[in-house]
């Protein structure tokens, strides 16, 4: 401002309305802020969200994030068991959605699927006994994320579980995720009768070898443009995944058919994926975990690279503080429920499938999706502007995966808890709704939001740690 | 508990448009559950448990079923008739339409990522929050008014010394006025560009002074506010000497005016050498302060008024010499006990400046926001002897608008002063410009009115002496605002030193014996 006759002024307007009108009846350029104080008006946190703001060190670490995951290559590279392939499984070992929780205080649906994963391993004859094992701590419970994987809704990992293998041939890291059972009443909506153990085994025995060998003589497929044409025929890839599935599918009929495979677990493989429109969500939740992982760990970065519910909890976890997890108590989905069930029958809400919001997919890719729109009432047009206004909270936007409806925009990705807690726009995160009694299943699908309280938790740690850097 | 349903035989609708229209039917009033379902074996089993209809219902897979459970006919009726609404008006014309919105930003830096181009903010936001706001401003490389007031000095000062290592500017906090590039900051008179460049500690100071020159035919070529406590010892004048600087080096500048209210003495050395090394002519204005000699370079001003003059003269115009006065007022008929002056203002200045002018001519006046402490009202709320007050101060705006917005609280002190058996004569200010109230002078008049009615039910009468800041730009005009305080009878004067030295003159007159 030390020379004025080069700079035509352009003023941002914070606060009185009327001063913008001021400026704007002179002809000047004005824009107004729609102001309200960050942080739900904490001052404290507020005034260390203002130091952080352009601040050199985050915006250089968020710069290398988000490099790593918008370079990261996720690949479908096999089917593996958890116990050999898992990171940390030894023993009884149970991993499950979210943030970690204890037994104690798991919601209905994870205790359902917990005690069916006990009874699935031999660990346990009945439901009352796969209890009191767990109760007495004879089962080793952790997070998912802490293993590399991720499971939606409850999420449970049990060791002899079938994982499909995503690797990122760019970084070298790798995730895993379970099989999708199906709809209905499945393990990860907390059933664990015995006609859903005796389907987990077949999965284990039948399924999953047959995947296994159609992948290996189909060869190991890259999982971007694949998403990526996912997304151009109607999928967000989180609560749609018709797409995909017929995509997958159509990849793994050629090499199941040149594998040894028998005709008859060809057959049922085909059948079990052609009648699950939801079977490709288990691949691509591992793909933005592996893109995602590749973020994690970037001193200074405030790019979230996770956000995860255990149906107690709703955590995050951001880059530059790797070690931690910020949580809040999850919220209860507000949208629309399945004939002859309402919100007073859901669980809170559940499952680590919002990795796929935090990836830059899921209801951030809405506008690639109208249809999971009308879950809140809305309209294609708000397909389009739920989309466009996730870019105001994301550091970059992802140009591997573009929106038609938006011209081919790319989606944006990176979700910047800065930008987060200073604009109060929450991530928008599309989920399936469990019922909060184990094994009814899912009673209804909404859109909600991140709360905001848990990105105004990571102001101050992220503060300290860049003051302590710097 | 009524019961309706409708069958739509083969006519498919998603499932989950369904699930829509079941969730606006249960938002109805009296409807007690709704469903809408396509009709397969599991969908009407899961529709007669919950009791909407019954098992001799005839439906194919292939048919729509749409029931509710009201709480009474009407309700169940109104229900079905709004599903027969949405399912024939299905995809025609959404409630956004197709139309693309575009989100007002929600940040500072929302807005800079949208416009590259935006190069300064305007912090008007509660003050508990403004220094964040500012630092996120500066942290993007953007100047900064900040018009929030009740900011920590700490904070001032750290965000200024920011700004200073970056280039750039901070104005304020509590910063009412600026005019940079042309362009109104906060509360900003209609001005017209020129020669003369002002830097102000006081947003009514460089009101007075931009307004009279601006009336005087000089235009404005930046105005740059600094905040009220930029001369201060502990923030020592980083803004004012930046200002000046700037103005220095503008080349539309060939004169500089700066003001302050009484600055700290090592500050005020600072900014005069300051200003006696800009090569510019400047004239300096700071209330109360020991005046340094005058120079061919800086000249020191003993009134706003008289700033305005010498920076008028600087660039070659001219002043009027003398304000064309209004003719002489009749103090005739005014009852014994009617001795004093109450100055009520609504600009912190103004009403320091009035104390000064006075205290010339009458001796100490009493004020809440005195010049000499000893001279403090005890009670705000109640004058005595010679009184001015300053009724924009914090004492008087906890709770209440700014007395130049909102004319309540000037109007009650108005009323008091008048029902006052000692008052003579009340002296007021009016401030005009973008952000003041419509028409100021029409409140005062009405005032007025009633306050003569008061006095007028005791036998006495009133004597107003009044001046109006602003320009014949400003959204209320200056000669209009002005006519209308004559038509009310009263005395205007065309400055604040003005109308101060004329309401002393009259008291003295008043004092003197009659011949």
């Amino acid at each position: 401002m030390n020379d004025f006759q080069h700079q035509t002024l352009s003023i941002i307007n914070v606060g009185l309305r009327s001063f913008a009108e001021n400026i704007s009846s002179v002809g000047g350029a004005v824009e107004h802020v729609d102001w309200r104080p960050p942080a739900n008006g904490d001052r404290e946190i507020g005034v260390k969200l203002a130091e952080l703001i352009n601040h050199p060190a985050v915006e250089a670490a968020n710069q290398v994030a988000f490099d790593r995951y918008a370079a990261a290559n996720p690949v479908l590279v096999g089917v593996g068991v958890a116990a050999r392939d898992l990171p940390d499984m030894e023993g009884k070992t149970i991993l499950h959605a979210g943030p970690p929780v204890a037994w104690e205080e798991m919601c209905g649906p994870m205790k359902g699927a917990i005690i069916g994963a006990a009874i699935y391993e031999g660990w346990a004859d009945n439901p009352e006994a796969a209890e009191k094992l767990a109760a007495d701590g004879a089962i080793r419970f952790d997070s998912c994320h802490h293993h590399n994987a991720v499971g939606p809704m409850a999420g449970i990992v049990s060791p002899s579980m079938p994982v499909w293998i995503v690797n990122n041939e760019e970084h070298g890291n790798r995730a895993f995720c379970t099989l999708n059972e199906g709809l209905g009443k499945v393990l990860r909506f907390g059933a664990n009768s015995a006609d859903i153990i005796e389907r987990l085994k077949w999965m284990e025995t039948s399924l999953a070898p047959t995947l296994a060998a159609a992948l290996k003589a189909s060869g190991p497929i890259e999982m971007k443009p694949l998403i990526a044409q996912a997304l151009h025929m109607g999928d967000e890839v989180h609560n749609r995944n018709t797409a995909g599935s017929s995509l997958l599918i159509k990849k793994l009929v050629i090499g199941a058919l040149e594998s040894d495979a028998s005709q008859r677990d060809i057959r049922d493989m085909v059948a079990f994926v052609a009648g699950n429109d939801h079977f490709f969500l288990n691949i691509s939740m591992p793909c933005c975990k592996a893109m995602l992982d590749a973020a994690h760990g970037v001193k200074g970065s405030s790019m979230v690279t996770a956000m995860a519910r255990n149906g107690v909890h709703f955590g995050v976890r951001v880059s530059g503080l790797p070690d931690r997890w910020f949580t809040v108590p999850a919220p209860v989905v507000d949208g629309l429920y399945f004939p002859g069930y309402s919100i007073a029958d859901a669980a809170a809400d559940l499952g680590d499938s919002a990795i796929t919001e935090t990836a830059g997919l899921g209801g951030f890719a809405m506008a690639a999706s109208p249809a999971i729109t009308q879950f809140v009432g809305g309209s294609p047009s708000d397909a389009l502007i739920q989309s466009r206004d996730m870019r105001n909270i994301t550091i970059g936007r992802n140009s591997q995966f573009t929106l038609p409806a938006l011209d081919f925009a790319a989606t944006a990705a990176g979700i910047d808890v800065r930008k987060v807690v200073d604009t109060g726009i929450l991530p928008v995160v599309n989920t399936g709704i469990a019922h909060k009694e184990a094994g009814i299943g899912q009673i209804g699908a909404g859109i909600t939001s991140a709360p905001l309280d848990v990105f105004i938790q990571t102001i101050e740690p992220l503060h300290a740690s860049v003051a302590a850097a710097s | 508990m009524p019961n309706r349903f409708l069958i739509r035989k083969n006519h498919y609708f998603d499932s989950v448009a369904l699930m829509r229209i079941a969730a606006e039917l249960e938002g109805l009033p009296g409807v007690r559950r709704a469903t809408a379902v396509m009709a397969t074996e599991a969908n009407l089993e899961l529709a007669v448990a919950a009791n909407l209809v019954d098992k001799s219902v005839q439906a194919q897979p292939n048919d729509l079923l749409i029931a509710v459970a009201a709480d009474d006919d009407d309700s169940a009726e109104a229900a079905l008739a709004v599903a027969e609404d949405r399912l024939d008006n299905a995809g025609t014309g959404g409630r956004d339409g197709g139309a693309a919105r575009e989100m007002e930003p929600r940040s500072i830096a929302m807005a800079l990522a949208g416009n590259p181009q935006h190069n300064l903010v305007l912090v008007s936001c509660p003050g508990e929050y403004a220094a964040a706001e500012a630092r996120k401003a500066l942290n993007l490389g953007l100047n900064v008014m900040m018009f929030s007031d009740n900011v920590a000095i700490e904070d001032e000062i750290n965000l200024k010394r920011i700004a200073s290592r970056k280039g750039l500017m901070m104005m304020g906090p509590d910063c009412g006025t600026a005019i940079i590039n042309g362009i109104p900051l906060g509360f900003a008179n209609g001005l017209g560009p020129g020669p003369v460049g002002v830097v102000a500690a006081s947003g009514t100071g460089m009101q007075q002074v931009t307004s009279l020159l601006s009336q005087w035919g000089v235009g404005i070529s930046q105005a740059i506010g600094t905040g009220g406590r930029d001369l201060n010892s502990r923030v020592g004048g980083i803004t004012m000497i930046q200002g000046l600087e700037a103005l220095a080096k503008d080349p539309e500048t060939e004169a500089i005016v700066l003001i302050s209210k009484p600055p700290s003495a090592d500050v005020a050395r600072k900014v005069v050498a300051a200003a006696r090394a800009a090569n510019k002519p400047v004239v300096v204005n700071f209330l109360g302060a020991e005046r340094a000699p005058n120079d061919n370079q800086v000249q020191f001003a003993e009134t706003l008024e008289q700033a305005a003059a010498i920076a008028c003269s600087m660039v070659g115009g001219t002043a009027p010499v003398e304000n064309a006065a209004d003719p002489a007022v009749d103090i005739s008929g005014l009852n014994g006990t009617q001795k004093y002056l109450r100055g009520v203002y609504s600009g912190g200045t103004f009403c320091y400046e009035a104390q000064l002018i006075m205290r010339d001519q009458l001796g100490p006046v009493w004020s809440s926001t005195p010049v000499d402490n000893d001279h403090r009202l005890t009670d705000s709320w109640t004058s005595r002897e010679n009184t001015v007050i300053d009724l924009g101060d914090d004492e008087f705006t906890q709770g209440r608008p700014h007395p130049m917005i909102d004319h309540r609280t000037r109007h009650e002190r108005i009323l008091r002063e008048a029902a006052d058996p000692e008052t003579a004569v009340i002296l007021f200010d009016v401030v005009l410009g973008h952000g003041a109230h419509g028409d100021p002078a029409g409140e005062i008049a009405a005032s007025i009115d009633e306050a003569r009615a008061i006095a007028g039910a005791d036998g006495r009468k009133l004597i107003f002496v009044g001046f109006v800041c602003g320009t014949d730009l400003d959204p209320q005009n200056l000669a209009r605002q002005v006519e209308t305080l004559r038509s009310a009878g009263v005395v205007v004067e065309a400055s604040n030193a003005a109308a101060s030295r004329r309401a002393a003159s009259l008291i003295q007159a008043i004092a003197a014996p009659s011949p």
